[in-house]
């Protein structure tokens, strides 16, 4: 347990001193909600119709985009070595480096995604709901993450097979976190229905990304 | 002759080489009667000719699913008994797999043409088959990038699970997301039961579609162990001319 606390604050420590992943993360999804109404335009009507969907796509690609280097430092510095030998199951040392990234690249996206929001003429209260969803959906997309992750170090490959192969993962994740935005703003379904889907997808992830992530993993060190 | 027997390559090609001239002859043969039963069946009252059309893409839909779980089977025969085949069979059942499905997805967008009038509609059916087609690709993608056989085995293995808990799920959700989009009834396949004259041609050609796999199937399990013999022979005679 001390172990698995130590690795945690190790990465946290880690990602917040150096490489700057929460700025670069929040960066990106700025750059996403700008891009966007130059390319629909600057219809605020249209603009807030599909606001939620727009965030929910920016975040979606920066929790990708932040995941390429999720294992591949720690296999270049021996770091993952170490891990792999540890008394600590590697599922459980998976999981708690997942927490970390989540801590230092999916939460700062919820954080500031309300504030986006504003660009795209959503007021603060519905930002929030949106931001709510992230809260409840950005773990899944993360921990379904690591498995890419773990197989783009196992392959010695990353760039773009990573999202290519966790993008059809992620749509479940996708398509409940845009119904229960949408559901908060406009119904006609209950908030909770997705919402609870949502949550449900996110268990389901923090079981599975950790396990077939570790299996891939142990493939690397051969 | 068990299951342990075939993890002889040697003897798995003399099987194959021994039942395969079987099973092409007889894919030919139910192919002809199922085609035949197709081209004989009544056509439907509101589609006319155009249903038809169901005897190769319902099949094809049909391959492309249970593609995906035999290659599940050969992943938890390769992770857990590392059986030697098991990866030759999910790496020669994926191209195939991949196939069938865009077989259905053409099928289907020419048969929405003029029943529905477009190609391409954002129906759950078809956008579900369209993210299984996806994850076809991606781990076709997967094996192309890594040169060595033995290591892709294991790591297409743990995507194939994860894909396999993960199908379901994606169709749960896009059938959700297509309720919620826009309301059912928009369009409206066939009737409410499917009649004796139609499903009987269907079955037919199901399993002449069954058996077609299983031709093919073999063959490329073939290809890719003498491909992988090859491999090694030119690794060899590489070794040997460095020394």
């Amino acid at each position: 347990m001390n172990a698995l606390l130590a690795l945690l604050q190790r990465e946290v420590r880690l990602a917040v001193r150096i490489g700057g992943g929460a700025l670069i993360g929040t960066l990106f999804l700025l750059a996403v909600v700008i891009v966007v109404p130059f390319a629909i335009g600057p219809d605020l009507n249209l603009l807030r119709r599909i606001g939620p969907a727009i965030l929910w796509i920016g975040v979606l690609l920066a929790s990708l985009l932040a995941l390429d280097r999720l294992f591949a430092a720690d296999h270049e510095d021996g770091a993952l070595d170490l891990m792999l030998m540890a008394s600590a199951p590697l599922e459980l040392t998976v999981a708690v480096k997942g927490a970390a990234h989540w801590l230092t690249t999916g939460l700062p996206l919820v954080v500031v995604a309300p504030l986006m929001g504003l660009f795209l003429d959503l007021d603060l209260g519905t930002g929030l709901m949106v931001a709510a969803t992230m809260l409840a959906g950005t773990p899944a997309l993360t921990f379904l993450g690591l498995i890419g992750a773990a197989l783009a170090v196992a392959l010695r490959r990353g760039g773009l097979l990573l999202p290519v192969l966790i993008l059809p993962l992620a749509i479940p994740v996708l398509v409940f976190g845009v119904a229960a935005s949408q559901a908060a703003i406009v119904g006609p379904v209950p908030f909770g229905t997705p919402f609870t889907i949502l949550c449900a997808l996110t268990l389901a992830s923090l079981v599975l990304g950790p396990v077939a992530a570790a299996a891939a993993l142990r493939l690397a060190r051969e | 002759m068990s299951l342990i027997d075939l993890a002889n390559p040697t003897r798995f090609l003399a099987l194959v080489q021994r039942t395969l001239p079987w099973l092409a002859g007889a894919t030919a043969a139910i192919f002809a009667l199922g085609l035949w039963l197709g081209w004989a069946a009544p056509d439907d009252y509101q589609q006319g000719a155009t249903v038809k059309i169901m005897f190769i893409h319902v099949p094809a839909a049909w391959l492309g699913l249970f593609c995906w779980v035999l290659m599940s089977a050969s992943a938890l025969g390769t992770l857990v008994w590392r059986h030697p085949l098991a990866d030759v069979a999910a790496k020669a059942a994926a191209p195939i797999g991949a196939a069938f499905t865009l077989l259905c997805l053409v099928t289907g967008a020419l048969w929405g043409r003029p029943m529905w009038g477009t190609y391409w509609v954002w129906d759950a059916r078809l956008t579900s088959m369209l993210i299984l087609f996806l994850m076809y690709l991606g781990l076709i993608a997967l094996w192309r990038t890594v040169e060595d056989p033995s290591r892709g085995a294991r790591a297409a293995a743990i995507l194939i699970l994860v894909g396999l808990i993960n199908i379901p799920i994606v169709k749960f959700s896009v059938d959700w997301w297509n309720t919620l989009h826009q309301p059912a009834a928009v369009f409206r396949v066939g009737g409410p039961t499917i009649h004796p004259s139609l499903l009987w041609p269907l079955l037919i050609m199901a399993l002449a579609f069954m058996l077609l796999f299983a031709t093919l199937h073999l063959a490329a399990m073939r290809n890719e162990i003498l491909r992988r013999r090859v491999r090694t022979l030119q690794l060899m005679r590489a070794v040997a001319q460095g020394a």
